[in-house]
C-alpha cells in the first residue's frame, strides 16, 4: 500500500515537473535548414514573391483594413483567432523580431516572447519554406511593408482553448520535418510540389485532419494529402481523385479558376476566394503551370466522393423543369422559383458567369454542408485583375425554411447526371445555426 | 463655414455612366480621381438582387430607384409668360439616382445617331433648303461627325457588350440589318436576343409591306460577354423586370456590370456617396474651376478642390450646376443671346396597340430590348420639304414585360375600374401587342432651361426651370407616324385597336410617363456663340470644366440617347487623354 502510495507520488511528482517543463522551459527553436552566409541579399522582389505565395495577405489583412495590420477572425472549431499585425511597426507590429524570432513563427509557432501560435498560422506547413524564402520573407516584413501602428483584436478563447502551453505537444505529434527536399525528380514538378505542401500550405484546408487536428501528411507521398476535408462544416475539394474537378478540367481551366476564381463551368467562393485574390492570380505564370503540372502528377487511380457515378440522362431533369407541370414537385419548383434565372434548365448556368450545377463538385460533395451554406448566404467570386467583378450568389435562408432548402439541395443533387445523397431538415437547420453563430 | 478637403487631380460629378467611363480613362491615365454620387452606392447583391427586386409597386409604380423630387426637382411651364410650378410627383421622366445613375434602370435600348442627325441644320439646308426651317426653330450641328464618333460608339458597344445585327458594315448593306444606319466598322459583339411573337409578326407585316425589319440593339445581353475591362454579362433570361428596375442577372450592360469593380481596383480612383455637389467654384477671373463644393453625408458642406471638373450627372443637373456656378453666359430666349439653358428638347412618342382576340402573346416573357424595329421612316429616309415636317422616328413592337399594374392594355369600351374592369382584364391580358413610335424633337428659341425665380431647393438654391411646348413640327411629325403605323396595323388584321399620338394643340403634360430622354441646355458645337461647350464637351468659358451626357444634344435624335451619351464620353475622354492632360487650356 504505502509503495503504491510511494509510486504514485513519485509519478505524479514527476508529472507535475513534466508539466511544469512543458509549460515553462522555453521553446526550442529550429534552425536554419541552410547555412547561408550572414551577408546573403535574397534576389530583387523575391520577398514580395514569397509574400504573395504564401498568401500572408489573405488572413493577416482584414477586409478593407491596412496590408498586413492584421484583425481578420480566423473561424476554428474553438473559436475565432484574431490575426496579428505582422507590419514592421516596433511595437504593434513585428519590427523588433530578428531572424531567429522570426523563423521561429514560420517553423515552430513560437512568437517572440515565446508564446505558441494556435495552428491557424500554417506553420506545420510553413516549416518547409527554404531558408533563402525565409531570409526573403523576413527582408520583405521588415524593410518591405509599411508599418502600421494599430494593434488588432486579441484572440481570447476559452477553457482549456486559451492554455497555450498545450500547444508544445501538439507540436511534437504534428509537426513534420523541417525544410524542403526535391523529391519529383523534374524541376517543374518539384517547384510545383513546393508551392503546394510549403508556401502555399494548400494541405491546410485540403488534405483530412487526424484526431490531434494534425494533418494527414504532408506531401504527396501521403495517400490523404489533398483528398479534401472538412474545413469547419465546408467540405473542401478532394484535389487527386480521378473523378475530380481537378483532375477532369483542362490545365486551361485550371488557370483561369486559380487566376480568376471562375472558369467555364465553376466559381469559386468563400475562404478559397481570398486565395485566388491574395495569392494565386498575383503568381508568376511560370509558377502557375508548376502548381497544376503537380496537381495533375499527383492524380489518384481512385473515384472520390463528388461527381462520381452519372446516375441519370441530364436532359431528363431540363425536360421535367421545361414542362414545370405543378406535379414536379417541392424541390424543382423551389428550383425554378429561385435558382432557374441564372442557372437554367439544364443546370449549366453560362461560362463564367453563373456556375454549372450538374457534375459540379460542391454540390455533390459527400457533406452537403457547402451547398446548403451557399444557397442560404449566397457566396461571391472574387476581384481579380484579369475578372474584376464580384459576381454574386444573392442569398436565400431568408426566404426559403429548413424543410424547403433541404428539397431544393436534394433535387439540386440528384439531378441532371447528378447523383449525391439527400439532405435533410436537421443537416440543413445545423448549418443555419453556424452561419448565423458566425454573423 | 466649409471643410476643405485634400486637392484631388480629378473631380467627377455623378457616377452613372458616363461618369464611370470618364473614372475609368482618367484613372488610366495615373490621375488621382475621385467621383462625388449624390446618392446611395448600389451594387446588383444586395441592392437589386432576385426576388427583392422583382416588385412593380416597389420601382415601378413607387420608383424606388429614382431621385424623390423632395431632394431634387425642378419646375416646370409651357411657355415664355407662364409661371413655372414644381414638378412634385415624377412622371413624364425618371431621373435616376446613386451609384449606377440611369444606367441602373434604363430598358438597353443602344442606338447610334444617324450621321444625318450629327449635322442636322446643314443636311436640311443642303438637301432641301434652308428656308423649311421654321423661324422659331434653332436646331444645330453638333459640331462633331459621324465618322469622328464611329470608333468611340465602336468602343461603347462592345464595352456594353450590345446584343444586335449590323446593317451596314464598312459600306455593306447587311441583310437582316438596318440598312439606312451609318457605317460601322465591325458587327456588334453578340449576335441579337430571340424574338417573342410580337416581333415576329411585326417583322412579317412590315417584310410584306418593303420594309425592313431589324432586332433592336439591345443592352440586355443575348449571351455571355466579357469587356475590355475583363466585366462580365450573363445571358438575359427575359425576366420582364428591366426599365425602371436594376437587373436581378448581370444581363443588362450598366456601370455595376460593365465598369464599377474594375475602377474599384485601381488605387488612384475613390468615390464617395451621399455626396451632393453645390456649385463648381472658378477663380476669380472665371476662367478656371478650382473644385467644387459639395454637402456630405452628415450635411456638412466641403471644398474639393481639384485640377479638372467633369460634370456627369443627369442632363439637368449638369445645366443646373453650369447656371449656378455661373459657368458660360445663360441663355436669353428674347434675345436669343446666351448659351447656357439653350435648346433643351424632349422625344415625341406615339403607339397602337393591337388585339388579337385568339393569340396568346405570354407578355410575361420580355426583356427591355426585346422589340423589331424598322428605320424605314428615319430622318435619312424622309422629304422633309415634301412631308411638311423635319424629324423622324424609328417604329418597333417591343415586348418588354407583362407586369400586372402598369402593363393592362385593354380595348377602347372596357371601363377603368369595377366588375367589367377585372372580367375584361381577364379576358383580354396577354392578347395585345404594341408597335410604337419613337421620334425626335426639334429645339426651338422658347424651349430652354433656367434659374426659376421664385422656387428653391433644400439647399435654398433656386430650382432649374424647363420652359418647353409641342410644336406643329413635331406634332405633324408624329402623325405622320400615326398613319404608317395604323396602316402596318391594319395588314395585321387585329381583332381591334387603340391609339396614343399627340395631336393638334397638345400640350406637354407632366403626369404620364413618356421618356427619360431629356436633352440639351449645355449644347456642343463649333461656335461659342452659339453652344456652351465645344465639340470636345469642354466649357467654352472655362476650360478645366468638360460636360458630359445629353445634355449636350443640340437636338433630339429619333432614336435613345445612351449610345451616343457613352461615345461621346469616350471621344471627349481621347480629347482629354491626348491632347488636353498635355497642355490644359481651350482646346478650341
Amino acid at each position: 500500500m504505502r509503495t503504491a502510495l510511494r509510486i504514485v507520488g513519485v509519478t505524479a511528482a514527476f508529472g507535475i515537473i513534466a508539466l511544469l517543463a512543458i509549460i515553462f522551459i522555453p521553446a526550442g527553436r529550429t534552425s536554419p535548414v541552410t547555412a547561408l552566409p550572414e551577408n546573403y541579399q535574397p534576389p530583387t522582389d523575391a520577398g514580395a514573391r514569397v509574400a504573395v505565395a504564401a498568401d500572408c495577405a489573405a488572413c493577416h489583412t482584414a477586409p478593407n483594413g491596412l496590408p498586413f495590420a492584421g484583425g481578420r477572425a480566423i473561424e476554428s472549431p474553438i473559436g475565432p483567432i484574431y490575426s496579428t499585425n505582422i507590419t514592421p511597426d516596433t511595437q504593434a507590429g513585428i519590427g523588433n523580431y530578428t531572424l531567429v524570432e522570426f523563423r521561429a513563427v514560420l517553423y515552430d509557432g513560437v512568437r517572440k516572447d515565446g508564446t505558441r501560435l494556435y495552428p491557424a498560422m500554417p506553420y506545420a506547413n510553413y516549416r518547409k519554406m527554404t531558408e533563402e524564402d525565409v531570409r526573403a520573407l523576413y527582408g520583405y516584413f521588415m524593410k518591405g511593408v509599411t508599418p502600421v501602428a494599430i494593434v488588432p483584436a486579441k484572440t481570447s478563447l476559452s477553457f482549456p482553448f486559451n492554455q497555450r502551453w498545450g500547444l508544445r505537444m501538439w507540436a511534437w505529434v504534428a509537426l513534420p520535418e523541417a525544410g524542403f527536399s526535391p523529391y519529383m525528380g523534374d524541376p517543374q514538378l518539384d517547384r510545383g510540389a513546393y508551392l503546394v505542401e510549403a508556401l502555399g500550405h494548400c494541405g491546410a484546408c485540403h488534405t483530412p485532419r487526424n484526431i490531434a487536428f494534425a494533418e494527414k501528411g504532408y506531401d504527396s507521398r501521403s495517400a490523404s494529402f489533398l483528398t479534401g476535408a472538412m474545413l469547419q462544416s465546408w467540405p473542401t475539394a478532394d484535389l487527386r481523385a480521378r473523378s475530380s474537378a481537378t483532375q477532369r478540367w483542362s490545365n486551361a481551366e485550371l488557370v483561369d479558376l486559380l487566376t480568376t476564381g471562375r472558369n467555364t463551368t465553376k466559381a469559386i467562393g468563400g475562404e478559397m476566394a481570398l486565395v485566388v485574390e491574395h495569392s494565386l492570380q498575383s503568381l508568376q505564370t511560370e509558377d502557375v503551370d508548376a502548381i497544376i503540372a503537380y496537381l495533375k502528377h499527383i492524380k489518384q487511380e481512385r473515384d472520390g466522393t463528388a461527381g462520381r457515378a452519372l446516375r441519370r440522362e441530364p436532359l431528363a431533369t431540363a425536360a421535367l423543369l421545361s414542362e414545370g407541370l405543378p406535379a414536379i414537385g417541392l424541390g424543382a419548383r423551389l428550383y425554378l422559383d429561385n435558382c432557374n434565372a441564372c442557372h437554367f434548365v439544364d443546370g449549366r448556368g453560362a461560362p463564367g458567369v453563373f456556375p454549372q450545377l450538374d457534375r459540379n463538385d460542391l454540390v455533390t460533395a459527400a457533406s452537403p454542408n457547402g451547398i446548403v451554406a451557399v444557397i442560404l448566404d449566397g457566396t461571391s467570386m472574387p476581384s481579380t485583375a484579369k475578372r474584376p467583378e464580384r459576381l454574386t450568389m444573392p442569398d436565400f435562408g431568408w426566404r426559403l425554411s429548413d424543410p424547403e432548402v433541404a428539397a431544393l439541395a436534394t433535387f439540386v443533387r440528384q439531378s441532371w447526371s447528378n447523383d449525391a445523397a439527400v439532405v435533410s431538415a436537421a443537416q440543413v437547420k445545423a448549418v443555419r445555426s453556424s452561419l448565423t453563430a458566425k454573423r | 463655414m466649409s471643410r476643405q478637403a485634400k486637392k484631388t487631380d480629378v473631380v467627377i460629378v455623378g457616377l452613372g455612366w458616363t461618369g464611370s467611363i470618364l473614372a475609368m480613362e482618367l484613372a488610366t491615365e495615373g490621375l488621382q480621381v475621385l467621383a462625388l454620387e449624390r446618392g446611395a452606392d448600389r451594387s446588383t447583391v444586395p441592392d437589386f438582387a432576385y426576388p427583392k427586386m422583382i416588385d412593380e409597386l416597389k420601382y415601378g409604380v413607387r420608383n424606388g430607384l429614382m431621385q424623390k423630387p423632395r431632394d431634387s426637382t425642378l419646375t416646370v411651364r409651357h411657355a415664355l409668360n407662364d409661371a413655372a410650378l414644381p414638378y412634385r410627383v415624377l412622371g413624364s421622366f425618371l431621373p435616376g439616382n446613386g451609384v449606377g445613375g440611369a444606367g441602373v434602370h434604363w430598358n438597353g435600348h443602344n442606338w447610334r445617331a444617324m450621321p444625318e442627325e450629327l449635322k442636322l441644320r446643314s443636311y436640311v439646308a443642303e438637301r432641301f433648303g434652308a428656308d423649311i426651317i421654321p423661324d422659331d426653330m434653332t436646331i444645330q450641328d453638333w459640331g462633331v461627325t459621324y465618322d469622328e464618333l464611329e470608333p468611340f460608339y465602336d468602343r461603347f458597344e462592345h464595352m456594353a457588350g450590345i446584343s444586335g445585327k449590323a446593317g451596314n458594315v464598312g459600306g455593306v448593306i447587311q441583310l437582316g440589318g438596318n440598312p439606312f444606319e451609318g457605317a460601322r466598322k465591325r458587327n456588334y459583339p453578340l449576335g441579337p436576343l430571340p424574338s417573342t411573337l410580337n416581333g415576329r409578326m411585326f417583322a412579317d407585316a412590315t417584310r410584306k409591306l418593303g420594309f425592313h425589319p431589324f432586332p433592336m440593339p439591345s443592352a440586355n445581353a443575348s449571351a455571355v460577354h466579357v469587356n475590355e475591362y475583363g466585366m462580365q454579362l450573363g445571358p438575359c433570361n427575359f425576366c420582364g423586370f428591366c426599365e425602371r428596375f436594376g437587373c436581378i442577372n448581370y444581363s443588362k450592360a450598366s456601370p455595376q456590370t460593365c465598369i464599377l469593380d474594375a475602377l474599384k481596383r485601381k488605387p488612384n480612383f475613390s468615390y464617395r456617396t451621399n455626396a451632393e455637389v453645390l456649385k463648381v467654384e472658378l477663380s476669380p477671373d472665371k476662367k478656371t474651376a478650382t473644385g467644387v463644393s459639395y454637402v456630405d453625408e452628415k450635411g456638412e458642406e466641403v471644398f474639393q478642390p481639384a485640377d479638372l471638373v467633369i460634370l456627369a450627372a443627369y442632363q439637368f443637373h449638369n445645366v443646373h450646376l453650369m447656371l449656378l456656378s455661373g459657368i458660360g453666359t445663360p441663355y436669353d430666349p428674347r434675345s436669343g443671346e446666351g448659351v447656357v439653358g439653350k435648346n433643351y428638347a424632349y422625344q415625341m412618342t406615339g403607339g397602337t396597340t393591337l388585339f388579337f382576340k385568339d393569340i396568346n402573346f405570354n407578355p410575361f416573357v420580355g426583356a427591355g430590348s426585346n422589340a423589331t424595329v424598322m428605320d424605314d421612316f428615319a430622318v435619312n429616309q424622309i422629304d422633309f420639304r415634301k412631308e411638311g415636317f423635319i424629324g423622324g422616328s424609328y417604329i418597333s413592337s417591343g415586348q418588354f414585360n407583362g407586369q400586372p399594374i402598369r402593363s393592362m392594355a385593354l380595348p377602347r369600351g372596357v371601363p377603368a375600374w369595377g366588375a367589367q374592369w377585372k372580367s375584361g382584364v381577364k379576358e383580354w391580358y396577354g392578347h395585345s401587342m404594341s408597335i410604337s413610335s419613337h421620334g425626335s424633337n426639334m429645339s426651338y428659341r422658347d424651349c430652354y432651361l433656367d434659374l426659376d425665380p421664385t422656387y428653391q431647393d433644400k439647399h435654398g438654391r433656386p430650382l432649374l426651370r424647363m420652359t418647353f411646348d409641342w410644336k406643329p413640327n413635331d406634332i405633324r411629325m408624329t402623325q405622320f407616324m400615326r398613319g404608317k403605323i395604323e396602316d402596318i396595323a391594319k395588314s395585321m388584321n387585329p381583332t381591334s385597336s387603340t391609339s396614343s399620338y399627340k395631336g393638334e394643340g397638345a400640350k406637354y403634360d407632366v403626369r404620364p410617363y413618356q421618356t427619360t430622354h431629356n436633352v440639351g441646355g449645355a449644347i456642343m458645337g463649333a461656335n461659342p456663340n452659339t453652344s456652351a461647350i465645344n465639340r470636345y464637351l469642354q466649357s467654352w468659358s472655362t476650360h478645366n470644366v468638360f460636360v458630359m451626357g445629353a445634355s449636350a444634344f443640340p437636338q433630339n435624335l429619333q432614336y435613345n440617347p445612351t449610345g451616343t451619351v457613352g461615345a461621346l464620353a469616350y471621344w471627349s475622354a481621347a480629347a482629354l487623354r491626348n491632347d488636353y492632360l498635355k497642355s490644359p487650356r481651350p482646346l478650341m
